[in-house]
């Protein structure tokens, strides 16, 4: 058990608001940048990335790749201009690959 | 479905028969993995779904704020106004284990200065919508972070789930099936080996009574 720290990656003005909870936040604007960020906090013991969609969204491969283990956790959050639905979309992706059929999502509609 | 490429003899067969026991053993054992496996991840990428749409919700709302405040302070006010936050928070991280997969488990300790209120600035300088927006983000934090846990809970459940199947199917599919027709074709030659070596000793024996008679 060890003590660290979350960041949050995003836009400035998506996530100025997390620095009055004390968490570390990160404004980027290209996604090359976002990516090498990403690598560098995974070794920096952050164990939560917050990231806002609209940075994730062409940050595909550097999210897949920390997936498979288990810190750093990478999760989407709408940015300021609402949810672009991505969030959602990696749980659907997750029951696909899970159980093969998308079960949860299918049966409310 | 192709035959393994072993010679029919009785010792392949003893050690084929070996190797189809194990193989059915743990596709059995590999089965309730999965089963097990798949149940959990039903219940926690619900409740994942739940947690989601909830924090989405609220953090549009939040985020909806900051933004408003930010039309009406300009820039500089508001850096400055979150420039120092009055609380940290720390990460106890530790694992759990899910059907041996090790999953994370995030706690976390608000560390906040002594009488101190969330709002990190002045009210004088600052619009209420700021005030708002950080209400609402702080009160969203422990959600958030319950958020991370379960959803990375889950990433990590259903690739080991995905493994599983792919084991399981590889067992069910092709490993067993080839066995046991590996075996079935051995035990057929050895038997046909058997049979015409019966007939070469009645042709052999008959032939040595005729000579003899």
């Amino acid at each position: 058990m060890y003590m660290s720290k979350i960041g949050v990656i995003g836009d400035r003005d998506s996530i100025l608001g997390f620095k009055t909870l004390g968490l570390d936040i990160f404004p980027v604007t290209e996604p090359e940048q976002a990516a090498r960020l990403v690598h560098r906090l995974a070794k920096e013991n952050y164990v939560v990335i917050f990231m806002t969609e609209a940075i994730a969204k062409d940050l595909g491969e550097t999210i897949e790749r920390y997936k498979t283990v288990p810190y750093p956790a990478i999760i989407l959050i709408p940015g300021n201009q609402g949810s672009m639905g991505l969030g959602m979309k990696g749980i659907r992706e997750n029951v696909e690959k899970a159980i093969g059929a998308d079960i949860l999502f299918g049966e409310r509609g | 479905m192709a035959l393994l490429r072993v010679n029919p003899t009785r010792m392949e067969l003893t050690s084929l028969k070996k190797r189809h026991k194990v193989a059915v053993r743990g596709h059995k054992l590999l089965k309730d993995k999965r089963d097990e496996m798949m149940r959990r991840f039903i219940d926690l990428v619900r409740k994942n779904k739940e947690i989601r749409e909830q924090v989405e919700a609220e953090l549009s709302d939040a985020l909806g704020n900051f933004v408003l405040a930010r039309a009406v302070m300009s820039t500089e006010v508001l850096e400055e106004a979150v420039m120092f936050p009055t609380r940290t928070v720390e990460l106890k991280v530790s694992k759990r284990n899910i059907m041996s997969v090790d999953v994370p488990r995030i706690e976390f300790e608000e560390k906040r200065l002594e009488d101190v209120s969330p709002y990190p600035y002045g009210f004088a300088n600052t619009s209420g919508e700021l005030d708002s927006a950080i209400k609402t983000l702080s009160g969203l934090l422990p959600k958030l972070l319950e958020l991370a846990e379960i959803e990375k809970t889950c990433q990590m459940l259903a690739d080991e789930i995905e493994k599983a199947r792919r084991r399981v199917n590889a067992l069910e599919y092709v490993m067993i099936p080839q066995l046991e027709e590996t075996i079935r074709y051995i035990s057929m030659k050895l038997d046909e080996n058997e049979r015409s070596s019966r007939t070469r000793l009645m042709k052999v024996k008959d032939m040595i009574e005729k000579r003899n008679a």
